[in-house]
């Protein structure tokens, strides 16, 4: 299935600028925006929290079959990040020799395509990381 | 709460059916299991189907209505369950908890899934559903690579080796060379798993569950009147179920499954069992890291030591657990909504001492484990022999 127009509108406040939740009570972070805090519930104030797009690598991957949409993209990196000012995101790392991504390289955000719907069709926007 | 028994079991053979459909794939494994209960379908007042993704790989949703048209069961109340790969183990518990609550007395049980006749881009697209598809799959996330991500990290954190992961796939194929029902019938080395093509790193084509067609049914009682259909009932002595966050990311931790670790405790404790106790086991190995994280998280094995374990032997058959006796997710097959239920029907021929040359010695307790997603949702269920 393809994002939609919809879809990538509703989100791009996430997904153009890294934006997610704070929830005040807890005093945790979370990506995407979260409606309730997951832990205190409606005991909770969230509010939106703009996330710099800093952070280390945790675990990574090197995909070879992609899914259809990403074919003329693999092989490609995964990377689990953990945000320095925020909570963990899965991104894409891009603009960086694959050899040299490892469990604690440092990365930072940049602004790339996900996906391409068909020809003529919307392209869909978002972060992905790349080493600094 | 009534204690509930299984007397029927049935599958067909796992693999690639270009000759059956969705429809043909339950009725042959309902009819098995009826007959193996010794049971008609006018007896039948309940059926609860579990398939996932039946909307994207064979255009066909309203599968409730579909299975009891088909099975000629109409009019019983049927209903699909969904759980992504959890979709059977789902199915099999709802059932469990119709027939225990008493608003149905003799219930089916199906887990069917078709899955060849779409092309194998589209089953990855239709799989990715099973996670988060706005901040995963959006973004170019595979199965293989949630799962990768979560090998690596066990990698760095407990010393695993590609090699402990490749002996769970070599273990599963010599299960599955001894299984009929098997879609793989060949051993393969450690060796022919490094070898093989890189698909997610460190995941390889021969760390992964296939894609499969197939079905699995059993028929669920009342325990009290259990021994009119089958001499040796199976009873179903704990059923848990429990959800986590649909996103990786989003988890707690990434070398553990903590929908795994709850539903087990929440089993054991309705079972009043321990893992010590459980002689054979059917675990959610989609990967084989999966199944290295499942042998820790159910208890038979100290976090970090499954991989060990596993390239050590000791969860080949009759070992020190026999782990996925049929062959499990890599050696049988996944025909995804199927898998549940067949995990049931494998305990329940290993409890009955009906396993063949497979056969744990003095299977007493057993336990499935069916996991959807990349841990979002986790059934666990215990099963013996009856009294």
């Amino acid at each position: 299935m393809k994002p939609g127009l919809a879809t990538s509108w509703r989100r791009m406040k996430e997904r153009y600028s890294l934006i997610g939740s704070h929830c005040d009570t807890c005093n945790l972070d979370f990506f995407p925006i979260r409606q309730i805090c997951p832990l205190c519930r409606r005991k909770g104030k969230m509010s939106e929290k703009k996330f710099k797009g800093t952070g280390t690598v945790f675990s990574y991957t090197t995909v070879f079959s992609p899914p259809s949409g990403f074919e003329l993209r693999a092989p490609y990196v995964l990377a689990l990040i953990k945000l320095d000012d925020g909570p963990n995101i899965l991104g894409m790392v891009e603009d960086s020799k694959p050899e040299e991504i490892t469990v604690g390289s440092r990365v930072e955000k940049l602004y790339r395509k996900w996906v391409d719907e068909d020809e003529g069709g919307l392209i869909h926007y978002g972060f992905a990381f790349k080493l600094v | 709460m009534r204690r509930v028994a299984i007397v029927g079991v049935g599958m067909t053979k796992f693999g690639e059916h270009w000759n059956l459909g969705f429809r043909d794939l339950i009725l042959e494994a309902g009819v098995t299991a009826l007959n193996d209960a010794k049971m008609h379908g006018d007896q039948i007042d309940g059926l609860f189907g579990g398939t996932m993704a039946s909307g994207s790989m064979i255009g066909q949703e309203h599968i409730g209505a579909l299975l009891a048209d088909y099975m000629g069961l109409t009019p019983i109340a049927s209903t699909r369950v969904e759980a992504a790969c959890a979709s059977g183990g789902l199915a099999f518990r709802t059932g469990f908890m119709a027939v225990a609550s008493g608003l149905h007395d003799h219930v089916i049980v199906g887990g069917v899934e078709k899955m060849t006749d779409i092309g194998a881009d589209q089953v990855a697209l239709s799989l990715g559903g099973a996670g988060d598809q706005e901040w995963e799959v959006f973004q170019g996330a595979t199965f293989p690579a949630l799962y990768a991500l979560m090998a690596r990290r066990h990698m760095i954190d407990f010393g695993t080796k590609e090699e402990h992961f490749a002996s769970v796939a070599v273990k599963n194929h010599a299960n599955a060379a001894k299984n009929k029902f098997a879609q793989f019938q060949k051993e393969i080395t450690i060796q022919d798993v490094m070898d093989s093509r890189p698909v997610a790193s460190p995941l390889k084509i021969l760390d992964c569950s296939p894609v499969s067609d197939g079905a699995a049914v059993a028929v669920l009682v009342p325990l009290e009147e259990a021994r009119k259909y089958n001499d040796t009932p199976i009873e179903v002595v704990a059923s848990a179920q429990t959800s986590g966050a649909i996103a990786l990311h989003n988890r707690r931790t990434f070398t553990s499954l903590y929908a795994t670790k709850m539903a087990a405790e929440k089993a054991y404790k309705m079972a009043k069992v321990t893992a010590k106790d459980i002689d054979v086991c059917e675990v959610h190995d989609c990967f084989t890291s999966a199944e290295v994280m499942a042998i820790e998280d159910l208890g038979f094995f100290d976090k970090g030591k499954g991989g060990f374990a596993s390239f050590d032997g000791e969860t080949a058959l009759n070992s020190k657990i026999s782990i996925n006796t049929s062959g499990g997710l890599k050696g049988c097959g996944h025909p995804v909504g199927a898998t549940g239920v067949k995990q049931v029907a494998e305990i329940v021929w290993q409890l009955r001492g009906q396993a063949g040359n497979r056969q744990v010695t003095g299977a007493e307790i057993g336990m499935t484990h069916n996991v959807g997603g990349s841990g979002a949702t986790c059934a666990v269920h215990i099963m013996k022999r009856a009294d």
